[in-house]
């Protein structure tokens, strides 16, 4: 390969932040997700690229309690990818968080990596809750967490889940949603990844789940539509569920509207980039822009 | 005897893809059923050629199965297909009561199976589901050996009526099985002739068994049977005990687990009917990991090799009898300085 690919190893505080802080943190995201991904040679880089602002938001902005150095911490609220394949943002995420060395980002598909195309349980890479990459199960084993915190232990832990839209498709995620409402979570916090788009086509074309904000309303959730890409906006969404959580309100629903390929000019709200890793040549562009 | 020969690579999904299109050409009754992977497994091809007959669902597998059940309660010929790992275990009990029970006449086509679906990782690759499968009653269960013969089989199974499961996987792989060969289902074939040790295989694994059967040659003047063992139910009983009668030692070699699969299927006709040493080719227990796919094949000992020095030991056990316990997963393992 030509293109010569570093990982910096700057990492990021989880502290209140003023809006354009997050700028910095999310490019740096994005660029680890090219990066990995063309080494790869395979993966998916729509949904992440589009999801890492809300990521960003959730991770470096004093939303979530986590301790990377302590991946175990009983106190830490927790956070389950149920989207598995968006996996290459969750790894860039934490390895800027400081669970383990951004250098590992370099293995991403390997043999033997603890980067697996979807998240494992069994490779042990800190951050990661469970195992994840068939859809409808990941919000489903994080509304169990959820249980556990709210209805067992009655502690104050926190529950965060990103689901794409496509996802929602699967019955099994209404069903979670349904658990969720009926026990009145409070404590648990869904994000869905709303590109509209998905393997074959468009959501709306391949198979419509709108209306979302009213079908996540039916089911009990205090719902926050929102721009994904607007910091002040996602930041003002984790405030509602902090609040909903306080006051033992309904599960809150944060409904992002995202572009699926954000930040890279030719990826930008195109279905065809949520599988396809960029060759070196799309990666090097890709790049280009990401600065 | 003339050696197979490979005459190039190709998918098995593209032959599942272009058989539909043949399918739908010939019968009207046949509709396909998308669930968001179609692009992959290649039913893209009929949704091109017959977009009136294709019905997408979304990425919804448990609905894809039963709205298929639907279809076929109605008269249609409904084809659904996904990745194995979502297309025969999330639809686990939709599989067994709405399409066996009822002896539905579905059929599903099950992608991107075994561990070379390479970097996707675990999650991705299903290496169970024939155990599953085969103890369904009134399902018919494929896995073909290549391209040509997975086309053969998706039209054999868009013939016959009841519920069908095609197995079939991502990468190219060799093609060796020729146009003009006959398929059909449940009757095995017979690609080598041999006197010292069959050889039971199917999907990839044909091609590699084919391989070892020409080392075993090649090294040790032995002459292995080798049988290409594509439909798995209903299995081909008496193909297998003739080679057994015949051969005296058997491998079976399969892209799945160890467990309950052919290895089970070829044990279960062999203890019944004419027990002889017997060696399972597989995965040895354990999920798969990323890499890539040839990498995992050989990480994951899913080569002539462990066929090779499998066959070696059934010979030693049908000679000298068997000594230690093993486990039914402990594999032999290939020390030869090939
Ligand atoms: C149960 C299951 N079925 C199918 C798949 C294959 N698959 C992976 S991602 C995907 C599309 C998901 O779309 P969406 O949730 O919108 O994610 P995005 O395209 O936005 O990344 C599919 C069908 C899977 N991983 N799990």
């Amino acid at each position: 390969m030509s293109l010569e690919i570093n990982f910096s190893a700057k990492v990021f505080e989880n502290r209140k932040r003023k809006y354009n802080e997050y700028d910095e943190i999310a490019l740096t995201i994005r660029q680890d997700i090219i990066k990995s991904l063309v080494l790869a040679k395979s993966g998916h880089p729509g949904g992440p690229l589009g999801i890492t602002d809300v990521m960003s938001v959730l991770f470096f902005g004093s939303v979530m309690k986590y301790d990377p150095s302590n991946s175990d911490w009983s106190e830490r609220d927790r956070f389950v990818l149920s989207a598995g394949h968006m996996a290459p943002v969750q790894y860039s995420t934490l390895a800027r968080a400081g669970y383990f060395p951004t250098e590992e980002l370099k293995t991403l598909r390997k043999y033997g990596s603890r980067l697996q195309g979807h998240p494992g349980l069994d490779m042990h890479l800190p951050g990661i809750e469970t195992s994840s990459g068939s859809l409808g199960q990941g919000v489903s084993i994080a509304v169990g967490m959820a249980m556990s915190d709210w209805i067992i232990d009655k502690n104050d832990r926190k529950v965060f889940c990103i689901t794409g839209d496509g996802e929602l498709q699967e019955g099994a995620s209404w069903e979670a949603a349904m658990a969720a409402g009926s026990h009145r979570l409070s404590n648990f916090c869904w994000i869905v990844d709303n590109n509209d788009c998905q393997i074959d086509g468009r959501v709306t074309d391949i198979l419509s789940v709108y209306p979302l904000k009213e079908k996540f309303e039916a089911f009990n959730f205090d719902v926050i539509e929102i721009d994904g890409h607007n910091y002040q906006q996602i930041q003002a969404a984790f405030d509602k569920f902090e609040e909903n959580h306080k006051n033992n309100g309904l599960p809150t629903c944060i409904i992002a509207k995202t572009f699926m390929g954000k930040g890279v000019s030719f990826m930008n709200d195109e279905y065809k980039w949520h599988g396809n890793p960029p060759n070196e040549e799309q990666a090097e562009t890709a790049l280009s822009e990401l600065i | 005897m003339t050696k197979i020969e490979s005459y190039g690579n190709k998918p098995t999904r593209d032959g599942f893809g272009l058989g539909l299109v043949e399918l739908g050409e010939k019968d009207e009754r046949i509709v396909v059923i998308g669930a968001d992977v179609s692009g992959s497994v290649k039913t893209s091809y009929f949704q091109d050629r017959f977009p009136e007959r294709f019905i997408s669902v979304g990425v919804a597998e448990q609905n894809a199965t039963t709205v298929a059940v639907g279809l076929a309660l109605s008269g249609k010929v409904p084809f659904f297909s996904s990745y194995s790992a979502f297309a025969a275990f999330r639809n686990a009990d939709q599989i067994r009561v709405s399409i066996c029970y009822n002896e539905a006449n579905v059929k599903i086509g099950g992608g991107h199976s075994g561990l070379t679906v390479g970097p996707d990782g675990a999650t991705h690759q299903s290496l169970e589901e024939v155990a599953f499968l085969r103890t369904l009653p009134n399902m018919t269960l494929i896995c073909p050996a290549d391209f040509e013969q997975a086309k053969k089989a998706t039209i054999a199974i868009g013939e016959m009526v009841g519920p069908a499961y095609l197995r079939f996987g991502r990468p190219s792989v060799p093609m060796f099985t020729k146009p003009e060969d006959e398929f059909i289902i449940g009757k095995a074939d017979l690609l080598r002739e041999g006197t010292d040790v069959s050889i039971v295989a199917n999907g990839i694994m044909v091609w590699e068994a084919l391989k070892a059967a020409e080392a075993l040659k090649e090294k040790h003047n032995i002459n292995a049977e080798v049988i290409n063992c594509h439909t798995i139910k209903p299995i081909d009983e008496e193909a297998l005990v003739n080679s057994a009668k015949k051969c005296g030692a058997m491998v079976t070699a399969e892209e799945h687990q160890v467990h309950g699969g052919l290895s089970g299927a070829v044990a279960e006709v062999l203890v019944k009917n004419y027990p002889i040493p017997m060696e399972f080719v597989g995965v040895k227990d354990t999920f798969g990991g990323s890499g890539e796919p040839f990498e995992l094949t050989e990480l994951f000992g899913l080569t002539w090799k462990e066929i090779y020095a499998s066959a070696l030991f059934a010979i030693d056990r049908k000679k000298n009898g068997t000594s230690s316990i093993r486990k039914v997963k402990d594999v032999a393992i290939y020390t030869d300085g090939i």
